[in-house]
C-alpha cells in the first residue's frame, strides 16, 4: 500500500463566485477530508490562490490535480510535499485575565514565540504564527487554563521550486 | 438568418438599441446558430419565451412533456448531428428536473447549453417560491455553469458557454439568469468567444509522443486498438480507418464508440466491455500493444484493473489530460485532438499485415457465435429473444438507421448485434446509464437527421420512466420509430439476481400497462408481436411508416445477455454462459 502523506495544493484560479464549491466537489467526489484551506489573492493581479491541505496518496493527488486543473476557470493547479513548501498557520487564544500575570504561561508564550495582542480587564489575546504541531503544543499546554476562545488559520505556503503559473499565462 | 444578422449589424454600426435580457437571450442563440430549443416554460422563465414566441420563424421550440425529456432530446439531437443542444427550464424543479440530463451529457461528453430561470435578484437566498440553488446542485456535473443577475452579462457569459460546452472535450454547461436580468436593458452586442484564459480546449500536441506511439506499434506483433466516442468527437473517422487498415490492427469499440467504423468492417473485432464480445475481451490479455483512442478505460470496459492488459504496453491517445493515467496506467500519453495525432501517425507507421493475430480474432468470434449468438438469431425456445428483433431490425434497415437504446438488457442486445454503416449510428446513455433516456433521445436524434431513420429501442421499464414524452411526439409530429422489448421485468437487475442473489428477484417483476393501447392514445400507430411468426413482417411495417410508430415485441421472459463479466473480474474471465 502506497503511504499516505500531506501535501500542499495550490490553485490559482479567476475571482468568481462559486469556484470554492466546484473545487471542494472534487475533493468531495473522492471522499477526500480536506484538513485545512485558505484562499487569497496571489503574487498575479486578479488572480486568486486557494491553498489546501490534504493526507493522501501521491497516486491520488495527481489525479485529483488534474481534475482541478479541467475545470474552467483554473487557471493552474500543483501539488507540493512537505519538504518542497515553506509553510505556515497562525492561531489566536482568548484566555480569561486572571491569568494575564502568570509566570507558567509567560514562559510558554517566549518558549513558543506567541506574543499577546490584546488585553482588557476581562480577558486578553494570544497570537502565534508556525508549523501546525508548534501551535498544537501551544495549545496543549493553554488548555488548562480554560481557553475562552481558540482559533486558527489554514496552511498557508510558498513552495521552494518555482511555481509555473505566470508562464502559464504568457503563453495563454 | 443571413437578414438577421444584418438587422444586427445595422444595428451595431448606426446606433446602439436597447433591448431587454430575454430578447438578448435569444439573439445569442440567433448569433450561434441555434434553429432548435427543448424546454418547458415556468414563471422564472416567462420572460425569454414571450422573446421566443416573437421568434418563432427562426428558432423553433419543442415542448416535451419534463424537463428531462428536454434535456435527452437535446443529447439524441447533439450526439448524431455533433451540434450544441440547447434546452430551457424554468426555475426551482423546472431546473432540478434537467439535473438528471446534464449529469447525462457530463459523463457522455455531449455538448449542452442549458438555460433556466431564477428568481429576482433580491430574492435569491430567501427561499423564496420555485427557488432552488441550481448553480450549486449542478457545479459536480457541469463542464462550467454561472448564474447570471445583470442583462449586460448575457452576451458574454452566453458566447462563453457555447464556445465551453462544444470545444475540446464537450460537455453541459448551465446558465442560470435572474427574471430581473431578463427584463432589464441592455445594448446588445455579440461576439463569439474564442478562448478563455484559463482553459485550454485541446492539449498542445507532443510530436515526441507520437514518434515513441509509432515506435512502439511498429514493433508491435499483436497490437490491438479500443476505440471510443472520442472518434466520433473529434471527428476522425476517416483518420482512424486510414490508421487501422494501414496498420492492420484489429480493433473493437466501447459502448460509445460504436458506428465509428461499420461494423461489418474486416476489422472491426466487435465491442469490448461486461456484456462485450469474447475475443476483444479475452485477447486484451494477449496483446502485446494495446493502443486506446478517445476512451477513458471506464470499469465496463476494464473489468477488474488489476488484471487488466498488464502484458501489454499502453498507448492512450486522449483530449483530456485528466484521463491520462486515470484508471490504467499508460506507457506513452499521446494528447491532442485526435483527428490531428492519428493523421501525424499515419505517416509515421509501418504498412503491414497481421494476419495470424486476426485470425485469433475470428476463431474466438466463431466460439461466441456457437454458443451465444446463434441461439439468439435462431432461437430454439418458443420465446422471442431481444437478439432476433434487433437482427430483424438490422435487416429491414440494412445498416442505415439510428438505433437510440436505452439502458439495461435491451441496450446491450442493441449494441452488441445492431449493425451500423455511418458514423453517429448509435446513441445511448453509456456512463450515466439513464433508464429513461432513449425515447426523448431518440425524438433529439429524429430533429437533428429528419432524412434519416431512427429507433429508439426500449425495454418496459425503461420507457415507463419518459413515457410521458409521447405527448411530444404528437404535438410534433416527429416520425421515431419506437420498439420496446416487453419481458415484464427489469431485465438486467434480475439477470444479476438469478447469478448472485440466488433468483430472488427483489423488485424487479413489472406488472405493465396495455402499451399498445397508451400509444394509441396519443395517436401514434401501434402494433404488438408475441409470436415470432408474426415478427417480421411487423418490423417491416414500423420500418416502411413514413409516420411515428409504436411495436412492442414480447420477449421471453428469463433471457440472458451473454457473454458476461461479473464485476471485479478480469476480462479474460469472461463468460459464455
Amino acid at each position: 500500500m502506497e503511504e499516505k502523506q500531506n501535501f500542499t495544493v495550490s490553485v490559482y484560479t479567476e475571482n468568481n463566485i462559486g469556484l470554492l464549491n466546484r473545487l471542494s466537489a472534487i475533493f468531495l467526489k473522492r471522499h477526500i477530508n480536506i484538513e485545512s484551506m485558505t484562499v487569497s489573492h496571489s503574487e498575479i493581479e486578479d488572480v486568486h490562490r486557494f491553498t489546501f491541505l490534504v493526507n493522501i496518496t501521491e497516486t491520488l493527488i495527481k489525479k485529483v490535480v488534474l481534475q482541478l486543473e479541467k475545470q474552467i476557470e483554473i487557471l493552474g493547479a500543483f501539488y507540493h510535499t512537505d519538504d518542497e513548501v515553506i509553510y505556515q498557520e497562525t492561531a489566536m487564544f482568548k484566555l480569561s485575565s486572571e491569568y494575564l500575570y502568570d509566570e507558567r504561561i509567560q514562559n510558554k508564550l517566549k518558549l513558543r514565540r506567541a506574543h499577546v495582542v490584546t488585553i482588557t480587564k476581562q480577558y486578553f489575546v494570544i497570537e502565534t504564527t508556525g508549523f501546525k504541531e508548534d501551535i498544537d503544543k501551544l495549545y496543549d499546554r493553554l488548555k488548562p487554563y480554560g481557553l475562552l476562545q481558540f482559533v486558527r488559520s489554514g496552511r498557508i505556503a510558498i513552495t521552494r521550486p518555482k511555481m509555473a503559473i505566470s508562464e502559464l499565462l504568457i503563453e495563454n | 438568418m443571413e437578414t438577421l444578422n444584418k438587422e444586427i449589424q445595422t444595428k451595431k454600426t448606426i446606433k446602439k438599441i436597447k433591448i431587454s435580457g430575454a430578447e438578448a437571450v435569444v439573439k445569442c442563440l440567433l448569433e450561434e446558430g441555434i434553429e432548435l430549443v427543448y424546454g418547458y416554460p415556468g414563471g422564472a422563465i416567462m420572460p425569454v419565451y414571450d422573446e421566443l414566441f416573437k421568434y418563432e420563424n427562426k428558432i423553433h421550440h419543442v415542448l416535451t412533456r419534463h424537463e428531462q425529456g428536454a434535456t435527452h432530446a437535446a443529447q439524441g439531437f447533439a450526439r448524431v448531428t455533433g451540434k450544441t443542444g440547447v434546452v430551457f427550464a424554468t426555475s426551482g424543479p423546472g431546473a432540478t428536473n434537467i439535473v438528471t440530463g446534464i449529469a447525462d451529457a457530463q459523463i457522455d461528453s455531449t455538448p449542452l447549453v442549458c438555460i433556466t430561470g431564477q428568481v429576482n435578484s433580491s430574492l435569491l437566498g430567501s427561499d423564496a417560491f420555485q427557488e432552488t440553488d441550481i448553480v450549486g446542485i449542478s457545479t459536480p456535473v457541469t463542464k462550467w455553469n454561472y448564474q447570471i443577475t445583470k442583462a449586460s452579462e448575457i452576451p458574454e457569459i452566453l458566447a462563453k458557454a457555447f464556445y465551453i460546452a462544444k470545444s475540446g472535450r464537450p460537455g453541459p454547461v448551465l446558465v442560470d439568469i435572474t427574471k430581473d436580468a431578463q427584463f432589464e436593458e441592455l445594448e446588445f452586442l455579440y461576439k463569439k468567444c474564442e478562448k478563455i484564459r484559463s482553459y485550454k480546449a485541446i492539449p498542445t500536441i507532443n510530436n515526441a509522443k507520437i514518434h515513441e506511439a509509432a515506435d512502439l506499434i511498429n514493433k508491435a506483433k499483436k497490437p490491438f486498438i479500443v476505440w471510443g466516442q472520442g472518434v466520433i468527437l473529434g471527428e476522425a473517422e476517416n483518420e482512424f480507418k486510414a490508421f487501422i487498415e494501414k496498420t492492420d490492427i484489429p480493433s473493437a469499440s466501447t459502448a460509445l464508440g460504436l458506428s465509428a467504423l461499420e461494423s461489418k468492417h474486416r476489422l472491426n473485432v466487435g465491442m469490448v466491455g461486461m456484456h462485450g464480445n469474447y475475443a476483444p475481451n479475452v485477447l486484451t490479455n494477449e496483446c502485446d500493444v494495446l493502443i486506446a483512442v478517445g476512451m477513458r478505460f471506464d470499469d465496463r470496459v476494464t473489468g477488474n484493473l488489476n488484471t487488466y492488459a498488464k502484458q501489454a504496453k499502453i498507448i492512450h491517445f486522449e483530449i483530456d489530460p485528466a484521463e491520462v493515467d486515470k484508471n490504467v496506467k499508460t506507457d506513452v500519453a499521446v494528447l491532442g485532438d485526435v483527428k490531428e495525432t492519428l493523421s501525424s501517425i499515419i505517416k509515421l507507421v509501418d504498412k503491414t499485415t497481421h494476419k495470424k493475430w486476426l485470425q485469433e480474432f475470428t476463431k474466438l468470434y466463431q466460439i461466441e457465435y456457437e454458443t451465444v449468438i446463434k441461439d439468439q438469431f435462431n432461437p430454439t425456445k418458443k420465446g422471442l429473444t431481444m437478439g432476433e428483433v434487433i437482427n430483424r431490425i438490422n435487416t429491414e434497415t440494412q445498416g442505415n438507421a439510428i438505433i437510440v437504446s436505452d439502458v439495461g438488457q435491451h441496450q446491450m442486445f442493441a449494441c452488441r448485434y445492431a449493425n451500423f454503416i455511418n458514423t453517429r449510428s448509435s446513441v445511448t446513455s453509456g456512463g450515466l446509464g439513464t433508464m429513461g433516456f432513449a425515447l426523448p433521445a431518440a425524438i433529439g436524434a429524429k430533429m437533428g437527421q429528419p432524412n434519416r431513420e431512427v429507433i429508439a429501442v426500449i425495454g418496459d421499464g425503461g420507457y415507463q420512466m419518459t413515457i410521458q414524452e409521447l405527448g411530444t411526439i404528437l404535438q410534433t409530429n416527429v416520425a421515431v420509430k419506437i420498439v420496446v422489448l416487453n419481458n415484464s421485468f427489469l431485465g438486467m437487475v434480475r439477470q444479476w439476481q438469478e447469478l448472485f442473489f440466488d433468483k430472488r428477484y427483489a423488485s424487479t417483476v413489472m406488472t405493465n400497462p396495455d402499451f399498445v393501447k397508451i400509444a394509441e392514445g396519443y395517436e401514434i400507430e401501434a402494433n404488438r408481436v408475441t409470436d415470432r411468426s408474426n415478427l417480421n413482417e411487423a418490423i417491416k411495417t414500423m420500418v416502411s411508416s413514413k409516420t411515428s410508430y409504436f411495436l412492442e415485441v414480447v420477449i421471453e421472459k428469463e433471457d440472458n445477455v451473454f457473454p458476461m463479466i461479473p464485476t471485479g473480474a478480469s476480462v479474460s474471465d469472461i463468460r459464455l454462459s
